[in-house]
């Protein structure tokens, strides 16, 4: 009655695991080779923008001082001088868009979050989703003609922040909609348990619970408008001198010099071009650094 | 035991006194109204240009205005003199765009999957950290990369071998332009690669996990899984992400301003000198008399149409697969 005898139980030859059958050669060699062609094309991918960072980096290093961020630019060929007019335009400007865009942008999302329901809210939703797509270029000459052809005004900060802030609201809206939907209802209903308004609890609970998310999406969409040129051709135009007006005067701004320094044959204005770059690509990543930082900090939160 | 006075109920007290009992609705009305601000301003913007670029699209005829191919601007303050016909810009930026999405697409869609599957687990998280990081470098930056030194050290000679070996390709034949379209299309590319890597590595990394376990599990490798699993399955999505893409190329103004020639002529060539519409009206708009203005705005018009209609598509393949693409990317 050993069971070894029962021939129910004998087991049918198998081959070790390891062992390759028909066609699994063939198949893991395929997959080798499709690792080595993604890591290949990912290391390919990676290089012309490293190569951005580090030559931006290089060339612009050297041209960075002291006189580059304060005194204004000189003509072309001639050597010294530097961006502060371009500083000052681009800090007004990206100053007054937020001032507009993000408080708007803010209180929009809260509509579609808190508020909003039906039709309404859709159309919104979608149409900030159109407004994102909208050629920054065409947001210039939309502005040109709302702002300067019909009206009294000229170029100058005005229209260029309102340029910029165009382009910032919807980036403000969605991301900001985005982050006040990760708010539980429970500190709403908390709030409104309490006795609190409606008005109440958005301003004094939902709006500071969301807040580090918030100064992410705003902090994104400084750094977005803070690198736009094409809508500034078009509404501030550019000025070499350092303007501080907010209106009826040509203003310059960062890439706008960085653009005319690059298309003309001077090597003294093509090393402006470059340390401009490097002084804008400092501001951009920084802002994206921190405002990623920031946001990462709050989905952990918020997740926890 | 002492009974407790149970006090009255509160009754009017709740409903609140004085202006309390409109505050709410005043903050409502706030918020309406910043809601509402959105589609003011994008009425106000549709309806301005499309007022103004009218009487350019009356004096050249809207169909002639996208399929004539000469434009030559004119210097008359109050009337039309020039001739607009914008088809040479209109296939410029069609043609740019296309070519910096043929390199950019496969590439985007490799990195993604690279990161996702791929890439070890260490690095993941920070590679697609630096693809967000990356997608913010103002496209300014590009342009002055590409045309003070990728460019000339790099691609010049690449379009100049390939002109001089496989210019009997009537497509790639020479002379080759310093600026044009390729050059231009191909700084595009680098710079459109991170922000297209960006939602397609989100779509990438939604692929439902089961369908891949299940795939594992019936002894499929992972070049199998990805094929027959990961990329069906995000395919709608790589189209929405590619289109939103397309729109962003189709719109980027300043690095193909710097690199694509402005030569207001258009050839079915790589290496052509031409000009697109964005790149068209930035170049030309602060030298242009205003009828010439008018006739950048018309221009205007028609890449928004463009880019609406693209975009729009791209929308509703992207929501029907039930995605948000996140705001900062495009």
């Amino acid at each position: 009655m050993s069971l070894t005898t029962d021939p129910t139980l004998e087991r049918p030859e198998v081959k070790p695991l390891r062992m390759k059958q028909g066609n699994a050669r063939r198949r893991q060699n395929s997959d080798r080779v499709l690792r080595v062609i993604l890591t290949f094309l990912m290391v390919v991918a990676s290089i012309p923008l490293f190569l951005i960072m580090y030559q931006v980096i290089q060339r612009g290093a050297g041209v960075i001082s002291w006189e580059f961020l304060t005194a204004r630019e000189f003509p072309p060929a001639r050597e010294g001088g530097g961006y502060a007019a371009g500083f000052v335009g681009t800090g007004i400007m990206v100053t007054w868009a937020a001032l507009m865009a993000v408080p708007t942008g803010i209180l929009a999302a809260v509509y579609l979050v808190e508020v909003g329901r039906g039709p309404l809210a859709a159309a919104i939703r979608f149409f900030t989703d159109v407004m994102t797509g909208i050629p920054s270029v065409f947001v210039g000459l939309a502005i040109y003609f709302l702002i300067i052809a019909n009206t009294g005004f000229t170029f100058g900060a005005f229209p260029g922040a309102l340029a910029l802030g165009v382009i910032m609201l919807p980036i403000v809206v969605r991301s900001s909609e985005e982050i006040l939907r990760t708010v539980p209802d429970e500190l709403r209903q908390g709030s409104l348990a309490m006795g609190a308004r409606r008005w109440q609890t958005t301003m004094k609970v939902v709006l500071p619970a969301a807040a580090p998310g918030l100064t992410t999406g705003a902090m994104l969409a400084v750094a977005r408008a803070a690198g736009e040129t094409a809508p500034l051709i078009l509404t501030a135009f550019g000025n070499i001198n350092i303007i501080t007006d907010l209106f009826n005067v040509a203003i310059g701004a960062v890439p706008l010099q960085i653009y005319n320094g690059a298309r003309q044959p001077f090597a003294p204005g093509i090393e402006r071009a470059w340390g401009g770059a490097l002084c804008l690509l400092v501001l951009v990543l920084t802002l994206t650094v921190i405002a990623r930082y920031i946001g990462g900090r709050f989905n952990k939160i918020g997740n926890r | 035991m002492t009974t407790t006075d149970t006090p009255a109920p509160p009754g009017p007290q709740l409903a609140g006194r004085g202006l309390g009992r409109f505050a709410d609705r005043a903050f409502a009305l706030v918020l309406l109204g910043a809601g509402l601000s959105v589609l003011v301003i994008l009425a106000a913007i549709v309806i301005r240009t499309t007022v103004d670029a009218w009487p350019v699209f009356q004096y050249q005829g809207f169909f002639s205005f996208i399929t004539g191919t000469e434009w030559r601007a004119g210097f008359s303050r109050n009337e039309f003199t020039g001739t607009y016909g914008a088809f040479p810009f209109v296939f410029g930026t069609l043609f740019v765009a296309g070519i910096a999405l043929v390199f950019a697409l496969p590439l985007a869609i490799a990195v993604s999957v690279y990161i996702v599957h791929y890439a070890p687990l260490k690095l993941r998280t920070s590679l697609s950290y630096v693809v967000e990081v990356l997608a913010a470098v103002p496209s300014i930056i590009f342009g002055l990369w590409g045309l003070l030194w990728f460019v000339p050290t790099f691609i010049q000679p690449v379009s100049n071998w390939t002109a001089r070996n496989l210019g009997f390709i009537p497509f790639l034949d020479g002379p080759v332009a310093n600026v044009n379209y390729f050059h231009a299309g191909f700084v595009l590319a680098i710079m459109i690669l991170p922000i297209i890597t960006a939602l397609t590595r989100e779509i990438i990394a939604a692929a439902p996990i089961s369908e891949q376990e299940a795939a594992y599990g019936l002894g499929a490798t992972k070049w199998e899984v990805i094929r027959s699993v990961v990329l069906p399955r995000s395919f709608s999505g790589i189209v929405g992400a590619s289109m939103l893409g397309l729109g962003r190329a189709l719109g980027e103004t300043i690095a193909v301003l710097m690199l694509v020639g402005g030569s207001q002529r258009y050839g079915f060539r790589l290496f052509f000198s031409g000009d697109t519409m964005a790149a068209h009206i930035a170049a030309t708009f602060q030298d242009a008399a205003p009828e010439t203005i008018t006739a950048l705005l018309g221009i205007g018009v028609v890449l928004f149409l463009v880019t609406m209609v693209v975009n729009m598509v791209a929308r509703g393949i992207v929501w029907r697969f039930g995605f948000k693409a996140t705001g900062d990317a495009i």
